[in-house]
């Protein structure tokens, strides 16, 4: 098989411009489509596309979800991305770009239930899933061919199609033979797209790219490397690889590789979280220490309950800050042992807060749980912290009302906004 | 200021000051020792501002004076040259040096201005004691192991020390727990110690003086006040502040009234427990101790790797029970104990245990179970 239509899934020959069968334009072709068999899937414009699709109003004019006065481009559709706008851009900017782009705050709980809408139609072509986001995940789709009585690639197409009847929005695939590369091939081709990079053709299509274009090459590792005389990816691959081992250790040796497009990590489903962790930005900046309180602790029961889920918890907590002027300030402190429970990830959060609160304007605060370990270690009966095992039992309380009555069945008094 | 010094004297007062100082200062004068040369005298003083350490060598005093110079790169020096060395140390008025001459080397250290050097040992001391070296040692090194280094419960960085019970029955006692195990050692009540108010030392000062003592016969003088400690030990003074914060009541976690009597030998236990726990996954995981009559049974079970038992013959005519520890903590006291024998004192697999050393009086430990 050297190539196929991506909307009938029908053969096509070399040298046609369309499928014979039905017209499309959209073939996928290379000469050794069917070994490939590692996809990248990532959703387009996620956001924009759920909100398109549930009021069709808005299908022919820019759409831009992000958050509300203030805040940041969570996503924008295609059409607003011509007028220049992306996501993470400020919104102030976004606007100015694009006058007339209808804005809508993000609606996060529609998103997450669509996105394992997704997760699900996945899991149908392959255990090997490997979630990145809510919106892209690593599959490997090896061994398939007879379970679904085609290749890879034309599974592949197929779940596209399928996504697009099912659920209502457009994906991008990257397919190639390892994960680096099916990455960098989804990009590639969006909105719609799909594309393919073969290990062989890899060492040509990087060399004129610049380092930063390597995954976790950011600003100061590219600039590192621009002082070593590193700009183009091409210059890795002229180095060798002792050198480069010499100059940047291990890193260098994966630089090395990847700049030949070689990866052998593996597709792992269950890749184990490093740590649980939540965050807001406020609607305007807050720097009252009781209205700080007031999320942090939301954040440490959302943690909290995402540990419970997951039977884990963790050592260390750390407190994420940013000020007004987009500075983030991080404090993290360990404990003793490890710890599931809201009142103890609130309790030292807070006592972190204590110093950081002077009167500052925060934008944002965070609480996370790293060093996690399994929950049978955690909140262990303390000599001196009796009322500890009260205040857990009490807290596994409330957490079986919410699971019977719902989660506002019981709310702490700390979150009741004052007059 | 010109001084000439032995470099064993020297290099002895330096080791001492030099560790107070912390190697990440933002501070630049608290990297630095202050030296000052007065009658016949060479004083070092270091400081972190919550601990100063002074210490005094004799020396070959010529005009008098005092500088600071950076404490870790002056310690250095003066640890690498040759033994049996004459040092001489030379600063004048008008340039902002110190040289440092020794044989065929010489070495120049910039100084900052004495004035700038903090000084946090001022203030009233309200009761003063003195007591043996070997006893203040004793109090140390069988309670630090239990101090707490969670920054959260800030008032069990320390050991706790006070006095407990009246006239000739008055006991001068140290207590320190992290919430898992809690350590207590008590003498009696040296003289002064009457009306002194309980006080939370500081671990780095406790682990300060424990290393600074190192002649057991001598006598360390104690001065405190609700806010600072001293110790004197020999040529060094140490002056700390406390802990702000109270201390948790500690009776009422030490449960005297536990009736499952175990005796064990230390060291068969001590080595048993270490045999399996070698199994678990982590280092302090759980060891389960099974008792019946006369009859202990030590396991530990790692889902990931595998199991060991252990049996021991020991003295234990209770009901039976099952009651998990941590390995590591279990260890910790075990080290602890001077004799032969151990007596823990159970009560059930969810309450604290008491462990004491069968033939020595004055010190207990309380150890938390875990759930195995």
């Amino acid at each position: 098989m050297v190539g196929f239509c991506r909307d009938c899934l029908d053969d096509v020959p070399r040298d046609v411009g369309r499928c014979p069968a039905c017209g499309s334009p959209r073939l996928v072709r290379h000469p050794a489509l069917a070994n490939f068999a590692i996809a990248h899937v990532d959703c387009d414009a996620f956001y924009a596309a759920i909100e398109k699709r549930d009021d069709p109003s808005l299908a022919d004019k820019p759409l831009i979800v992000g958050g509300g006065k203030r805040g940041v481009v969570s996503t924008c559709c295609y059409i607003a991305r011509t007028y220049g706008v992306r996501s993470a851009m400020p919104m102030f900017q976004a606007r100015r770009l694009c006058p007339q782009a209808t804005i809508i705050k993000p609606d996060m709980a529609k998103y997450v239930r669509v996105g394992r809408e997704v997760r699900a139609l996945m899991l149908e072509l392959t255990p090997l899933v490997e979630p990145l986001s809510i919106d892209e995940a690593f599959l490997d789709l090896s061994g398939t061919e007879r379970l679904h009585g085609m290749s890879p690639a034309k599974s592949l197409a197929r779940f596209a199609r399928h996504v697009e009847e099912a659920i209502g929005i457009t994906i991008s695939v990257g397919l190639s033979q390892n994960k680096f590369l099916a990455k960098l091939a989804s990009d590639l081709d969006k909105p719609r797209g799909y594309s393919v990079i073969a290990l062989d053709d890899a060492p040509a299509f990087l060399a004129p790219r610049p380092v930063t274009y390597i995954w976790g090459v950011g600003p100061a590792m590219g600039a590192a490397l621009a002082k070593a005389g590193y700009r183009l990816i091409a210059d890795l691959q002229r180095a060798d690889e002792i050198t480069l081992m010499r100059s940047f250790g291990a890193e260098g040796q994966r630089l090395h590789r990847l700049a030949y497009g070689i990866d052998n990590r593996e597709v792992s489903p269950d890749r184990e979280a490093k740590s649980v962790s939540s965050e807001t930005t406020f609607n305007s900046d807050v720097s009252s220490v009781r209205a700080l309180e007031r999320d942090l602790w939301l954040l440490s029961e959302k943690v909290s309950r995402r540990l419970k889920a997951d039977r884990l918890a963790g050592a260390t907590i750390t407190l994420k800050l940013k000020t007004a002027d987009f500075r983030l300030r991080t404090r993290a402190r360990s404990l003793d042992s490890p710890t599931q429970l809201a009142a103890k990830i609130f309790d030292v959060g807070q006592d972190l807060l204590k110093r950081e609160a002077d009167g500052t304007k925060f934008r944002l605060i965070g609480i996370g749980v790293s060093a996690l370990a399994d929950e049978v270690d955690a909140d262990p009966a303390d000599l001196v912290d009796r009322q500890g095992e009260r205040r857990a039992a009490a807290e596994h309380a409330v957490d079986k009302l919410r699971d019977k009555f719902g989660r506002d069945a019981v709310v702490m008094g700390r979150v009741i906004e004052e007059e | 200021m010109k001084v000439t010094v032995e470099r064993a004297e020297l290099l002895k007062s330096l080791s001492h000051v030099h560790r107070v100082v912390e190697r990440r200062n933002t501070i630049p004068i608290l990297a630095n020792v202050l030296i000052r040369a007065e009658r016949s005298r060479l004083a070092f003083k270091a400081t972190d501002l919550d601990l100063e350490v002074i210490e005094t060598v004799p020396a070959e005093v010529g005009p008098e004076g005092v500088t600071t110079v950076p404490a870790h790169m002056f310690y250095e020096i003066v640890r690498k040259i040759p033994e049996g060395a004459q040092i001489v140390l030379e600063a004048t008025g008008d340039r902002a040096i110190l040289t440092i001459r020794a044989g065929r080397s010489k070495f120049t250290l910039q100084t900052l201005p004495e004035s700038d050097f903090p000084d946090i040992a001022t203030g009233e001391m309200t009761h003063k004691f003195a007591l043996p070296a070997r006893d203040l040692k004793r109090l140390i090194e069988k309670t630090q192991f239990a101090i707490s280094t969670e920054e959260t419960r800030y008032y069990l960085n320390g050991i706790y020390l006070h006095t407990s019970g009246s006239g000739t029955d008055m006991v001068l006692r140290a207590v320190a727990t992290d919430g898992h195990r809690l350590a207590q050692v008590e003498f009696p009540a040296p003289t002064g110690t009457e009306g002194m108010p309980g006080v939370i030392v500081p671990r780095k000062t406790v682990n300060e003086v424990q290393r600074l003592i190192e002649d057991l016969d001598a006598e360390v003088t104690v001065e405190l006040s609700s806010s600072k400690i001293r110790f004197t030990i020999g040529d060094v003074v140490l002056t700390s502040k406390l802990i702000d914060g109270t201390f948790p009541d500690y009776g009422r976690v030490i449960p005297l009234g536990n009736d499952k009597e175990l005796e064990v030998g230390k060291r068969e236990f001590e080595q048993a427990v270490d045999r399996v726990s070698t199994v678990s996954s982590e280092r302090g995981r759980a060891v389960k101790l099974s008792l019946t009559g006369g009859r202990l049974v030590l396991s530990v079970t790692n889902p990931d790797s595998g199991s060991a038992t252990e049996e021991l013959e020991v003295a234990y005519e209770a009901d039976p029970i099952d009651i998990g520890f941590n390995s590591r903590y279990l260890l910790d006291i075990a080290a602890q104990i001077e004799g032969d024998t151990a007596v823990l004192r159970l009560a059930d697999p969810g309450s604290p245990t008491l462990v004491q050393d069968k033939d020595a009086k004055g010190a207990l430990y309380v150890l938390m179970p875990m759930r195995v």
